[in-house]
């Protein structure tokens, strides 16, 4: 028991059998997974196939019905301190981005350092500057979102969940929903994100980023995990029937 | 090379822009609508002359008695100048009218300014008309310490109670209607059951049953010799009538708001208040703005019903002023002059939401 605990305090992400359910849909099925600090995990997969519901429960925005999923040394249960607790190390950046329409660039990134960390103002503007000045569009900060373009507004959400300075990050689809001109900014800051040793779980279909910056890409369907490799095996090689039609699927339009 | 060289940008052509430009677009641009023009210009014309007439040009001004108006053929103003004092105060002593006087000039002092963007203080003047403001009237009009007069709320009564009855109503029914959007949409069942089974039992009925029963039903249930203000019994019916239709405004406002919204919040580990007071309720009630409006617009007029309990709001005193012999008939008169009142005060509001909302537009919803 003891080295049990000890194991999965060295984690940063394990889920052991996990399932869910939406109702009578089982979501996902008998997930299984380790993560050590500073991996960086692609996720990929069918529309449907649950890669989003399963990076959604590890920040508890999906509950799980069965089975285990502990962050950080923290077991997430219905304890609201927990998830407290896990939420403050565990960024996410969205599809839609979902920056705060009425707060500035700069109050976006500001505001949870104040709130959840108790942060001085100017302790926060300070480092929320500096995020945006790593995802290069410090000059923005004053403008709203609804001003700036898609990519910069990822990159806004990016420095935003920076700033809390998480131990990991999650991005759910983080280009899906851009014009391909924009995608490759947005890939730029997380590549370089990727180099500094985050820990990333990152569910996209770039496969170009999987390979270059990816130590597992993990391919799931039907809420299971269907193949786990690293990128070249996984592109080059892969085993599974499935992958290969996914693969063929993406790679050859 | 062939660079790429995007062409200048010209000004429009010189027939559409300008007051020549504008009438030709808008009143003149083909035959139908010139006739239109022409016959809605007449009818607007001919129909403003007489109404002009009556009220400016044929009107008495001055006078005490009926025989100021017997002369002439239009508006009777004298008999409104004559009565002034009782459609703005009421019954009140007229010895104390300073108190009133003062709560008057607080109140255009502490929302005045609202309108007018560059003004700085404009937060604390905020908090000062949510706070100071009903409690220094509060003191000034009941009297009853620091060596004022006691005035009995039986006194109170014309454009002075009908504000305050708006103004209470306004001020507790936003915050109750926020508590109740929220519990509403709560996934405690309690919570949720109880805010639900408030909201339509409040709005099921008429107003003026909620009037009757806090006047007339109320004290024949409370315990021998508990007996509180009928004014005060009033403003809590008022309160809980107008909160449940808050309530709804609001509720609609959250529904607005999208998922991602509250995903972000939470992903950034704000708890459930931090989330709805910095994140979702801004953004709800800034996009029910007009509902909101509305509800404090449809508020006001509605407190003319406390004449029916007996408390004489600025209606029920022009009312009781018309039937006055002493004067002919100046029902018209006594009507425009409230109609006129309440007019103001409803385009005034209707005016300061639409500044905020120009105010508080960020740019394009994503």
């Amino acid at each position: 028991m003891a080295m049990e605990n000890a194991s999965s305090n060295e984690l940063a992400v394990q889920l052991v059998d996990v399932n869910k359910w939406y109702g009578e849909f089982h979501v996902l099925k008998n997930i299984n997974l380790n993560v050590t600090p500073g991996e960086r995990i692609v996720i990929c997969g069918p529309s449907g196939s649950g890669k989003s519901t399963m990076i959604r429960c590890i920040n508890r925005l999906e509950e799980h019905q069965k089975g285990k999923i502990i962050v950080n040394g923290i077991e997430l249960t219905e304890d609201l301190k927990r998830i407290d607790e896990v939420r403050r190390e565990v960024g996410m950046c969205f599809q839609h981005f979902n920056l705060f329409p009425h707060l500035t660039v700069l109050e976006n990134c500001t505001l949870a350092p104040i709130w959840v960390r108790k942060m001085p103002k100017s302790e926060a503007v300070k480092i929320a500057m500096h995020y945006l000045e790593r995802v290069k569009i410090p000059e923005q900060a004053d403008k709203y979102p609804g001003q700036l373009s898609g990519g910069q507004q990822q990159r806004v959400a990016i420095a935003r969940s920076l700033c809390m300075n998480p131990k990991i990050m999650l991005f759910d689809e983080p280009t899906s929903a851009l014009d391909p001109e924009m995608i490759k900014e947005v890939l730029d800051v997380m590549v370089e994100l990727a180099e500094e040793g985050m820990t990333m779980l990152c569910v996209t279909h770039e496969m170009g980023f999987a390979k270059l910056v990816a130590n597992r890409v993990i391919f799931m369907d039907a809420g299971q995990v269907v193949e786990e490799n690293e990128p070249h095996e996984f592109f080059d090689n892969p085993q599974n029937d499935r992958t290969k039609l996914f693969l063929s699927q993406i790679l050859n339009h | 090379m062939n660079e790429f060289k995007p062409l200048p940008s010209l000004p429009p052509p010189a027939s559409l822009t300008g007051v020549v430009g504008w009438l030709h677009k808008n009143l003149f641009s083909t035959p139908l609508y010139t006739i239109l023009t022409l016959v809605v210009g007449y009818l607007v014309i001919s129909s403003l002359i007489p109404v002009l007439d009556w009220a400016i040009f044929s009107a008495n001004f001055t006078g005490n008695d009926r025989s100021a108006c017997e002369s002439g053929t239009g508006a009777c103003w004298a008999f409104i100048g004559n009565r002034i004092n009782i459609f703005a105060y009421g019954s009140y002593p007229a010895a104390e009218y300073w108190r009133l006087d003062i709560c008057f000039a607080l109140l255009v002092l502490s929302f005045g300014p609202q309108f007018f963007d560059k003004f700085p203080y404009k937060m604390w003047l905020g908090v000062f008309s949510l706070t100071g403001f009903p409690v220094i009237c509060f003191y000034l009009i009941s009297g009853g310490a620091f060596g004022l007069e006691s005035i009995e709320t039986g006194k109170w009564g014309g454009l002075a109670l009908t504000l305050m009855l708006a103004y209470v109503g306004i001020v507790a029914a936003l915050p109750f209607g926020i508590v109740l959007a929220l519990g509403r949409r709560s996934e405690m069942p309690v919570i949720r059951t109880f805010c639900i089974a408030f909201i339509e039992l409040w709005r099921g009925v008429p107003l003026i049953s909620v009037l009757f029963m806090s006047s007339v039903m109320l004290p024949l249930f409370l315990p021998e010799g508990m007996n509180f203000d009928k004014l005060l019994r009033a403003l809590i019916g008022i309160t809980m009538f107008q909160s449940a239709y808050m309530a709804e405004v609001i509720r609609g406002g959250l529904q607005a708001i999208p998922r991602g919204q509250y995903e972000a919040s939470k992903a950034l580990g704000l708890s459930y208040w931090k989330s709805m007071g910095l994140i979702i309720l801004p953004q709800a009630l800034k996009l029910v703005i007009p509902g909101i409006v509305n509800t404090f617009i449809a508020l006001f007029k509605d407190t003319t019903l406390v004449l029916i309990i007996g408390l004489l709001d600025i209606l029920a005193t022009v009312q009781a002023s018309i039937t006055d012999p002493e004067w002919g008939s100046v029902a018209t008169e006594g009507y425009v002059f409230a109609a006129l009142c309440f007019w103001v005060f409803c385009f005034g509001m209707s005016r300061y939401s639409q500044s905020l909302e120009r105010k508080l537009h960020t740019g394009h919803k994503r």
